[in-house]
């Protein structure tokens, strides 16, 4: 039963080596996809290339549904799994820095390492930057240390928070995902193609 | 060389198939490893290492820094490092075999180069800062979390993007 490393079915001498090959599929993925283009991640805010959504909502019920399955047949142990921690304010102010970050600059991290890999500059230039702001956080940590623990709500599911049964919203948050995409490709048949 | 096949640089993948890999690669590390992908907990290890080396004594005093040289491991080894160094080889590979691979600076024809630099910089700056409050980025925070139906995850996820699209209009000269 999953996690292999977790039961030391796989001992953690591997860990690195599974690292280096986890990170090689995600950044060929990343970039086959498109994703180290700015001028085509930033299509999905202005209609003309919605690759981005599609990919990332697609890739979010995958792994949802498959996880769930897993947990439900015993090949996962689903409550060992790495829940990732909600406190609340911390996470809409850090929501909100990183929309800002993501229309100026048009990558998210992965992908502007992806960017970095195939030689863009501006790829180069981004990551640089994003050194600098993860830096610029340790030096005003002191004075935020306490906004930064507040609205602490542990590792919580989205659906214990809401008191509904896992199944029920994976089953919604699939109807939203298809309307998403259908609305998505009328979207782009109206919108003026764009060259890059 | 036929290794650069030039033909295929806008050639990219069908989004949905994209999707279904990225999903299952994400399946795979949560059932060897029993946590999700990231992108910015590598580069943060890295910073935290160089700051150690640079300035010990600054190191030690701040709250910060010092949660992490508590710990046996050196944050160089981290996990998260390694799997930094695989996305950079992926993404090579995956350029290099559709002959994107070439110094190029890519931007709206409406702005000049000297602008899309200055703002290239302070979208990653600020995306930088931005994923320390919310304790990991569109990968550590929205993509892994949301996986496994994190409260977090989903609220992050959707003020990244709502953000975006709320601020779409006033910079769209950026970009179309």
């Amino acid at each position: 039963m999953g996690p292999l490393t977790y039961y030391d079915i796989i001992s953690p001498e591997w860990n690195y080596v599974i690292a280096l090959i986890i990170g090689f599929f995600f950044g060929y993925i990343l970039e086959a996809s498109g994703f180290s283009s700015s001028r085509k991640l930033a299509g999905v805010f202005y209609g003309y290339d919605f690759a981005v959504i599609r990919v990332f909502i697609t890739a979010v019920l995958v792994a949802i549904i498959g996880l769930l399955y897993m947990g439900y047949f015993g090949l996962i142990d689903y409550k060992v799994l790495f829940i990732h921690p909600t406190f609340m304010t911390s996470a809409i102010v850090g929501g909100i820095i990183m929309g800002f970050g993501f229309i100026m600059g048009g990558f998210c991290p992965g992908t502007s390492l992806t960017a970095v890999a195939i030689g863009k500059l501006d790829g180069w230039v981004f990551t640089g930057g994003l050194i600098l702001g993860i830096f610029f956080f340790s030096l005003i940590f002191p004075f935020i240390e306490k906004w930064y623990y507040a609205g602490d709500m542990g590792h919580v599911k989205i659906t214990d928070y809401y008191g509904i049964s896992d199944g029920v919203f994976t089953f919604w948050f699939a109807v939203i995902s298809v309307i998403i995409f259908v609305a998505s490709s009328l979207i782009k048949r109206r919108v003026k193609p764009i060259r890059y | 060389m036929s290794f650069w096949n030039e033909n295929k640089r806008h050639t990219y993948w069908n989004p949905y198939f994209g999707g279904l890999m990225l999903g299952l690669l994400l399946i795979l590390t949560f059932y060897i490893t029993g946590r999700g992908l990231g992108a910015t907990g590598g580069t943060k290890s890295a910073i935290v290492t160089t700051v150690e080396k640079v300035a010990p004594s600054y190191a030690k005093s701040s709250d910060y820094y010092a949660g992490y040289y508590n710990e046996k491991e050196n944050p160089m080894k981290n996990w998260l490092v390694f799997e930094t160094i695989g996305i950079l080889v992926g993404g090579f590979l995956s350029g290099a075999l559709s002959g994107r691979v070439r110094w190029r600076l890519q931007h709206s024809p409406k702005i000049t180069s000297k602008k899309r630099i200055i703002f290239a910089a302070l979208g990653g700056f600020l995306f930088g800062l931005g994923s320390q409050f919310a304790r990991g980025c569109t990968s550590g925070a929205a993509l892994s979390g949301a996986s496994v139906l994190s409260l977090g995850g989903f609220v992050t996820m959707i003020f990244i993007f709502g953000t975006a699209y709320i601020l779409a209009y006033p910079f769209r000269k950026l970009w179309i």
